[in-house]
């Protein structure tokens, strides 16, 4: 309402530009309301959005479901012969399913067992550190716009940034080993040792991430009435009850937002490890997605439709985890 | 220890807490800023020291440079050592040549005389110097204007179209009941979850039937029609109340005028969260440059960085000045917005 009213009374350079724009678009597309009419004048505002999405986003999605089923190294799908469920079947022949090595396309399978690791850890350390950042900046501090900022910095830094920093800090004769050096240990190879490297993945990950999370932790935080608190006190709650009682189950909804999301994104792994390990040492970090990017465009002879395959199962199991979570939290509505 | 680690989780603002808490928050807040923050300074740092300085171990904080001397009788500058002498003084000389593990020093202020020491009884006499000479060579080889300006041109054109795009759609999607209405919200939402590598395969070969491979278009249009902008300013425009379109529509306004000048303005703490975000996702898209651009003509900075990493390997002096010139950008960016920013997407955000 305010800015309305505020463009009637003065007009700044832009609005009187804008105006004008305004009236010019108007006095084109009068008629063809008038034409269609005034109801009919949705699926005009609709269509640009509904034909990109169409055209970049649900169609590739089918064409991916085909390719599934087709093989060759053809990307032109006329050209592509039908394989039938050859491509799945590439994937799922194992012996073992516990042991990757055992299995034909055992990549597939040594990203699928990384990918579950990185998630279960990357989203737990993004949480529990997140709130802690969040819980830590709605104290009463000085200088709190300051210390969010600094939290939220990494956020804007690019994957590839990130990556590079990160190495220029872990390499041999980086800074990271001259401080163990100067305190008398040794050098650890944090790049070359499979165990490190995945550790670090996960940490920068966390790292340029986090800002992001805290921000809508802490947004949930500040929301919680204040009255809660104060009657919490009154009844002599002692801060380990309060947090329990009151900030932790009121933050749920909050934390839920949080969990889906870096969920989403931590499955969706890619560039920033592609620039950090390049999915190394081996195959320590080979993820989904740079397994789909490696099968379908570098080093592994375009297989489309293997690549294909697996996005349509990575698809599904996202699937599954979103039906579940999204039954979970109705009930924990319900149940409230 | 467990007691004080208990009371650090349920701290509240506003509740009297004991002072040790605040303690605590604040180490927390300051190790958490250098942990934060230090990698980027070290990097800062870093890429102004020269090739020695960069493959020295173990690393010194800062930057230095040796200094050097001009010496009456000599072309060249000549560098300066603190040489250890017999009789156990220590002068500051400049070294003129240096044979086998013998090196000619003379006395700047009497460089007639020549001076022969051993070369472990000599040390640098160093001061810090931040040298740009990383960036100077640097960009010789990394086109960072042209880079710079193809990151520009994707980042602008795709948010102004995004927010259009989508705001059309929220528009439609919130304030109007159609048929087919549910169905296009609903199928948007249900590809939020879907990555776009994903479907990488066949939007390449979308994007090649239609022409757009290796061109700035082929990586705007595909982004677009992006479903967290949709849901996010639907939503918003849900809000809105429907009187005012209805006054609006009685005062002889058209649709479109009632979306121009009633919706979007009245929209825009949303379209600035929407516009955060795009800028964000823009700026730092890798993948699916990586996948359209050939041509480093076109490449974007992210895509530009990573092909210098590539060339270059080890070559950490270029790469690193080239990655703060990347950072740069977003950096002065944010030093500026900040406030807008973080508040931004703690209030609209993700709620």
């Amino acid at each position: 309402m305010e800015s309305k009213q505020r463009l009637k009374i003065h007009h700044t350079p832009f609005e009187t530009v804008y105006n004008a724009v305004v009236d010019a678009l108007d006095f084109v597309l009068r008629p063809l309301q008038k034409r269609i009419g005034q109801r009919n004048m949705a699926y005009v505002f609709v269509l640009p959005n509904v034909a990109i999405f169409v055209i970049f986003v649900l169609f590739p999605m089918l064409m991916n479901f085909y390719y599934a089923f087709t093989g060759g190294s053809n990307i032109f799908p006329d050209q592509r012969p039908f394989v039938g469920l050859q491509n799945f079947e590439t994937i799922f022949s194992c012996t073992d399913y516990t042991n990757p090595n055992t299995c034909r396309e055992d990549l597939f399978w040594k990203a699928a067992f990384n990918t579950f690791g990185f998630v279960v850890f990357q989203v737990g350390g993004m949480v529990v550190i997140s709130l802690i950042t969040a819980l830590a900046l709605n104290r009463k501090i000085r200088a709190r716009a300051f210390f969010r900022s600094v939290f939220f910095y990494p956020v804007l830094l690019s994957p590839v940034v990130v990556a590079l920093i990160w190495r220029w800090v872990l390499q041999n004769d980086g800074l990271m080993n001259g401080v163990l050096v100067g305190l008398g240990a040794d050098r650890v190879p944090f790049l070359t040792n499979p165990d490190w490297a995945r550790f670090w993945v996960i940490f920068i990950s966390v790292w340029s991430q986090m800002g992001f999370y805290t921000l809508i932790l802490l947004a949930g935080l500040q929301s919680i009435p204040h009255e809660l608190y104060e009657a919490g006190e009154i009844d002599g709650a002692n801060p380990w009850q309060t947090f329990w009682g009151i900030t932790l189950p009121l933050l749920m909804p909050t934390m839920l937002v949080v969990l889906v999301l870096s969920l989403i994104r931590a499955v969706q792994v890619f560039d920033q490890v592609y620039a950090f390990t390049n999915g190394g040492p081996g195959t320590a970090t080979t993820y989904m997605i740079q397994y789909i990017y490696l099968t379908a465009f570098a080093g592994r002879g375009n297989q489309y439709g293997l690549a294909a395959a697996a996005s349509v199962i990575l698809a599904v199991v996202l699937l599954v985890f979103t039906l579940l979570q999204l039954r979970a939290g109705r009930q924990s509505e319900l149940s409230v | 220890m467990l007691t004080t680690v208990r009371d650090f989780f349920t701290r509240t603002r506003g509740v009297n807490s004991p002072d040790r808490m605040d303690v605590l928050t604040y180490a927390y807040l300051i190790i958490g800023t250098l942990v934060m923050f230090g990698p980027v300074l070290w990097l800062i740092l870093s890429s102004f020291k020269d090739i020695n300085e960069i493959t020295r171990f173990p690393p010194r904080l800062l930057p230095y440079r040796q200094q050097t001397v001009e010496v009456m009788g000599y072309d060249e500058p000549l560098p300066v050592f603190n040489v250890t002498m017999e009789d156990g003084s220590v002068r500051t000389l400049a070294r003129a040549r240096r044979v086998g593990i013998e090196a000619q020093m003379v006395d700047p202020a009497a460089p007639e005389e020549i001076i022969r020491v051993n070369i472990n009884t000599m040390t640098p006499v160093e001061a810090v110097f931040f040298s740009f000479d990383n960036y100077m060579r640097g960009v010789e080889r990394f086109d960072f204007v042209r880079y710079f300006w193809n990151t520009l041109v994707v980042t602008v054109v795709a948010t102004i179209l995004t927010l259009f795009v989508n705001s059309m759609a929220a528009f439609a999607l919130s304030k109007y009941k159609f048929p087919g209405s549910n169905a296009i919200f609903l199928t948007m939402i249900a590809t939020l979850l879907v990555p776009l590598s994903v479907i990488l395969v066949p939007l390449l070969l979308v994007i090649t039937q239609i022409g757009w491979f290796n061109s700035l278009i082929g990586l705007i249009i595909p982004t677009i029609a992006t479903p967290t902008g949709v849901f996010l300013l639907r939503q918003y425009m849900l809000t809105i109340p429907d009187e005012l379109l209805e006054s609006a529509r009685l005062d002889g306004a058209s649709e479109w005028r009632i979306y121009l000048q009633v919706i979007l303005p009245l929209a825009r703490p949303a379209l600035a969260v929407l516009a955060i975000f795009s800028v964000m996702w823009r700026w730092n898209d890798f993948l699916w440059p990586l996948v359209v651009l050939q041509n480093s003509d076109f490449f974007t900075l992210q895509v530009g960085l990573n092909s210098f990493r590539g060339e270059l390997q080890t070559q950490w002096d270029l790469v690193l000045a080239m990655t703060v010139l990347t950072a740069l950008p977003v950096t002065i960016v944010f030093a500026f917005l900040q406030k807008y920013i973080t508040t931004g997407i703690a209030t609209t955000g993700m709620k």
